[in-house]
């Protein structure tokens, strides 16, 4: 609030109405009060609590992605074996023996499913933790460091950005033979970091200009210190809801990359069997229960996890709860 | 001591950083452990930009920072270390100064961390208890506590226990009671006082002058990154040579002495501007102000010794701070 | 009678329950008054002054009754006061400085306002004009973005938008908290000047800054922890305070030749009790140096001791 800009007239930081004396004191001004950061006290825990059990949208996503959760641990163990084996009668429907039905070719659809599921789960850990990993490192040395460091980070940011990851995908598969699950986990962590990046960059800028990281700074403090003891920790909701984001949309890559053939070689996913099912035309054929339960699946858990980012985002920030 | 040598600040902007900004320009004092210097200027002024130039949060472009003849600019490691344990500062928002995740003792933490790895638990406790009876907080009701359930006048004077911690012996105060209420300004101010009886140097940053004049031994008054004043605190408010003083002086709601009519020109409340065709009056003893070794930085600057100790900076100075007027011909 | 509030109670919903921020206030005011109304943060004086425009988000209106120029102020029916604010009452906010919208020429802002009391910018603009030039601004500041003008600039802007209907009462929350001392007294000066030419007939200045009330209200009352302490014409309040808190309050302020060696200047220890639950009793009688038995058993009943002179406190009365 004290920023040394000298050309503007009326900088004095506000009244003392934002003194808050004996802990309960009252808001001082109804119009636009002075901006306090992302996060409450942590003394305001249990209101968190309280809001987040009180929030339909997390509530409801939560319990989505818990089911497919289960289903995906669960799963393989009540299909062990190869999900992709020849077990059944060809293309046939739902049954009691096959939940799913089968494929043409006589392949379980149930246990390619749950494989497929923890396959997906897997990708969108890996692929969103790496770009997680790569965003924050990147956004916050940008932010704090600022100069000509920042003007760097911010050029390679945009370049990453705007690189269209397709072409490069297909480069890429041109030159890579056998493609595993971490290849693409990969591919997509270091090509869809850079939004993350930005919006931490900013929310580091916001906060390096308040007076506790001063201070933090003429206690002798290092610089890395300074950015993970005493930065990230206030931008800790504002971290988490980066991941869920990076985690639901690496999911989702993932699947639309497998649909059209350039996801892993072998293996299973979600997104495979409904390139599979398009390949074998199980749209025109009415096998409508081999590409039905993965895509409800996809939506469902990258649904939900929006939902769950905006759900959070609601609590987390005050201003965008209802009173 | 602490001293300052035609320091100065310029910030680039516009396109590609085209445009130099001026914030503080050829700045000259020195601070001495036991007194208090008070720093008045409105905002724009630069006197935070001091504040923080000399705290090594912001880099000086030109002119040099000094302690006991080191340039500050120069240390690095553990020689930084040691400058922190000299000179450390307490900033104007008290709730934006601890970070609101952590409790309020967790600022003490930090500089235990780096200074006082060593020290016994028993042995810090009670540094800690010292420096916070110094402050008159009581312990009891402080440690443990997290920002948000503390005063501002509380969580001030624990940042000014955290300088006494490291046995400071100078701290740059920028404004930190504008924040607070009238009746616990009084009693952080009072402190100060107390603190510089005991060999605190102080470089009290406001812009709020009846507490200028109240806690300062020498006042200096900056106006757009330049002195413009500087000398002893009751001469500089009891005889003010520099218009813009006179203005600030007289723009100040005093308590039993009412306001005169607004003029005209006032009603912009631009203040004090510099006629560009107004001969400066102290021109004449500018040009002759010899060469003498100790208002030799100063005259450099721009300012002139008046009486002992009292400056004044030039009265119409040109846009880039140097003297525009005239010699006056009557003397 | 211009203004006639009657036992004012205003709380906060919170999750911790109601803060009781203004509890019980009882003031007039009378056409051509200034009344400054000083104290320190979280004693009710800016709900007070909220209140009286728009009651909204947590605020709850408990009990009491506003009147002004004789007619019942309906504060907490949002579409009935719509006829009231700006035209009758208005306010500049303490944050006056951004409630200018940066993306939108201040000339068409104004347009905008005017049009939802079915004024005509055409009609208007002359007066604007003039009251513009008044405060020291240039006529084509209409033409600029706000982002154009400097902070006091700003502020001073505001006020002539607030008061451009000539409303019966002004409400100026902490306006001249955020501005340098030279802004300072032309903003505060032309605050009197509005209400010498009749612009606004009377006002109430919110501010913890009772230096700059001294020099421009009436009258002045002291609030605290949501009640008021004491009420008076500012003369008597400065020669004649009654009220300990009030006493206090004036000798804690530094002015310009009073020196730390020669005079050291006292506080008031401790804080202002919590709202949530506030103390039985007088609710400063924890810092009271004057406290006896009986505040803490009975609060003590606003009084008056002398004409236009009324004060809360039993050692007083």
């Amino acid at each position: 609030m004290t920023a040394t800009r000298p050309a503007d007239d009326a900088q004095l930081a506000v009244t003392p109405d934002a003194e808050r004396a004996g802990g309960q004191g009252v808001p001082g001004g109804l119009s636009a009060p002075p901006v306090r950061g992302a996060s409450e006290a942590v003394g305001s825990r249990r209101e968190i609590l309280y809001f987040v059990l009180r929030s339909r949208k997390v509530i409801v996503a939560a319990a989505i992605l818990v089911v497919m959760i289960v289903l995906a641990v669960v799963g393989p163990i009540l299909r062990p074996g190869d999900p992709n084996a020849l077990v059944g009668p060809l293309a046939s429907p739902p049954s009691a023996d096959y939940w799913f039905g089968t494929t043409t070719f006589g392949q379980d659809i149930f246990a390619q499913f749950v494989a497929g599921l923890g396959a997906s789960f897997l990708v969108g850990l890996a692929g969103g933790g790496l770009a997680a990993v790569i965003g924050v490192v990147i956004g916050f040395v940008a932010g704090y460091r600022g100069g000509i460091v920042d003007e760097i980070l911010s050029m390679l940011t945009n370049v990453v950005l705007v690189i269209p990851t397709l072409a490069l995908l297909l480069v890429a598969t041109a030159y890579l033979a056998a493609r595993g699950l971490l290849v693409e986990a990969a591919f997509i962590g270091l090509t869809s970091w850079p939004w993350a990046a930005r919006a931490i960059r900013a929310q580091t800028f916001s906060l390096k200009s308040r007076e506790f990281v001063d201070l933090a700074r003429i206690s002798g403090v290092s610089s890395w210190r300074v950015i993970f003891g005493e930065i990230a920790p206030n931008m800790s909701s504002y971290l988490f809801l980066t991941f869920v984001l990076l985690f639901g949309g690496a999911i989702l890559i993932a699947a639309s990359l497998d649909f059209i053939g350039l996801g892993p070689t072998d293996g299973t996913s979600l997104g495979l069997m409904m390139y599979n099912a398009v390949a074998w035309s199980a749209l025109q054929l009415g096998l409508w229960w081999w590409f039905v339960p993965p895509g409800i699946a996809i939506t469902a858990i990258v649904g939900a996890l929006y939902v769950m980012n905006v759900g959070l985002d609601e609590i987390f920030n005050p201003r965008l709860r209802e009173s | 001591m602490l001293s300052l040598d035609r320091v100065s600040k310029s910030y680039k902007v516009g396109l590609f950083g085209g445009t130099d900004l001026p914030a503080v320009r050829d700045v000259s004092f020195s601070l001495q452990p036991g007194e208090v210097i008070s720093l008045i200027g409105e905002s724009g002024s630069g006197k935070s930009t001091i504040g923080k130039m000399i705290l090594r949060l912001l880099s000086v472009n030109r002119g040099t920072i000094s302690h006991d003849g080191t340039d500050i600019s120069t240390l690095r490691g553990t020689a930084l270390r040691a400058y922190y344990r000299t000179v450390q500062g307490v900033f104007q928002d008290p709730f934006s100064s601890f970070n609101p995740i952590f409790k309020a003792d967790h600022v003490f933490g930090l500089i235990r961390g780096v200074y006082f790895g060593s020290a016994s638990a028993a042995e810090w406790e009670r540094r800690v208890d010292e420096a916070l009876q110094a402050v008159t907080l009581d312990p009891g009701q402080v440690l443990g506590k997290y920002p948000h359930q503390l005063s501002g006048g509380q969580l001030q004077r624990l940042l000014i226990a955290r300088a006494l911690l490291l046995d400071t012996r100078y701290l740059v105060a920028d404004e930190i009671i504008s924040m607070l209420d009238a009746s616990t300004r009084i009693d952080v101010l009072n402190l100060l006082g107390d603190l510089k009886a005991r060999g605190l140097g102080i470089l009290f940053i406001t812009h709020d002058l009846s507490l200028g004049n109240y806690i300062s031994e020498r006042t200096v008054i900056l106006r757009r990154g330049q002195i413009v004043e500087m000398g002893p605190t009751p001469a500089v408010f009891g005889k003010p040579l520099h218009p813009y003083t006179r203005m600030l002086i007289a723009s100040v709601p005093q308590l039993h002495v009412k306001w005169g009519r607004l003029e005209a020109g006032e009603r912009a409340g631009t203040g004090w501007t510099p006629a560009a065709t107004e001969p400066c009056r102290y021109h004449g003893e500018l040009l002759a102000s010899g060469a003498s070794a100790s208002t030799a930085a100063l005259a450099a600057s721009g300012l002139v010794e008046i009486e002992d100790g009292h400056f004044t900076g030039c009265v119409s100075p040109n846009a880039d701070g140097t003297c525009g007027g005239r010699p006056t011909t009557a003397s | 009678m211009s203004l006639q509030v009657t036992d004012l109670r205003v709380y906060y919903r919170t999750l911790a329950g109601d803060v009781k921020a203004l509890d019980g206030v009882t003031l007039g005011i009378a056409d051509g008054e200034i009344m400054g109304l000083a104290g320190e943060s979280g004693c009710g004086k800016s709900t007070f002054g909220n209140s009286l425009i728009r009651i909204e988000g947590r605020m709850k209106h408990v009990g009491g009754t506003v009147t002004l120029d004789g007619v019942p102020l309906p504060i907490d029916d949002q579409r009935e006061m719509d006829h009231f604010r700006f035209a009758e009452v208005s306010i500049i906010p303490q944050y006056a400085m951004s409630a200018l919208n940066p993306t939108r020429k201040i000339g068409k802002m104004v347009a905008e306002l005017l049009a939802t009391r079915g004024v005509r910018y055409r009609d208007a603009r002359e007066e604007l004009e003039r009251r513009i030039v008044l405060v020291g601004l240039s006529r084509d500041v209409l033409d600029r973005y706000p982002i154009e003008l400097s902070g006091g600039m700003k502020q001073r802007m505001v006020m002539v938008v607030s008061t451009l209907l000539d409303p019966s009462l002004l409400i100026a929350d902490e306006i001249t908290s955020a501005l340098d001392v030279s802004s300072q007294r032309a903003v505060a000066q032309t605050l009197v000047e509005f209400r010498d030419r009749g612009f606004v007939k009377s006002m109430i200045v919110v501010t913890h800054d009772v230096s700059i009330l001294y020099q421009i209200s009436n009258t002045l009352a002291i609030m605290y922890a949501g009640k008021l302490a004491e009420k008076a014409p500012t003369e008597v309040m400065m020669s004649r305070p009654r009220h300990p808190y009030t006493r206090l309050l004036i000798s804690s302020l530094p002015e310009i030749g009073v020196r730390f060696e020669e005079q050291r200047l006292s506080g008031i220890p401790g804080t202002p009790p919590s709202l949530l639950n506030p103390p039985t009793g007088c609710r400063f009688r924890d810092r009271c140096p004057l406290a006896i038995a009986k505040c803490a058993e009975e609060e003590p009943p606003f009084v008056e001791i002398e004409p236009g002179h009324s004060v809360a406190c039993w050692m007083a009365t």
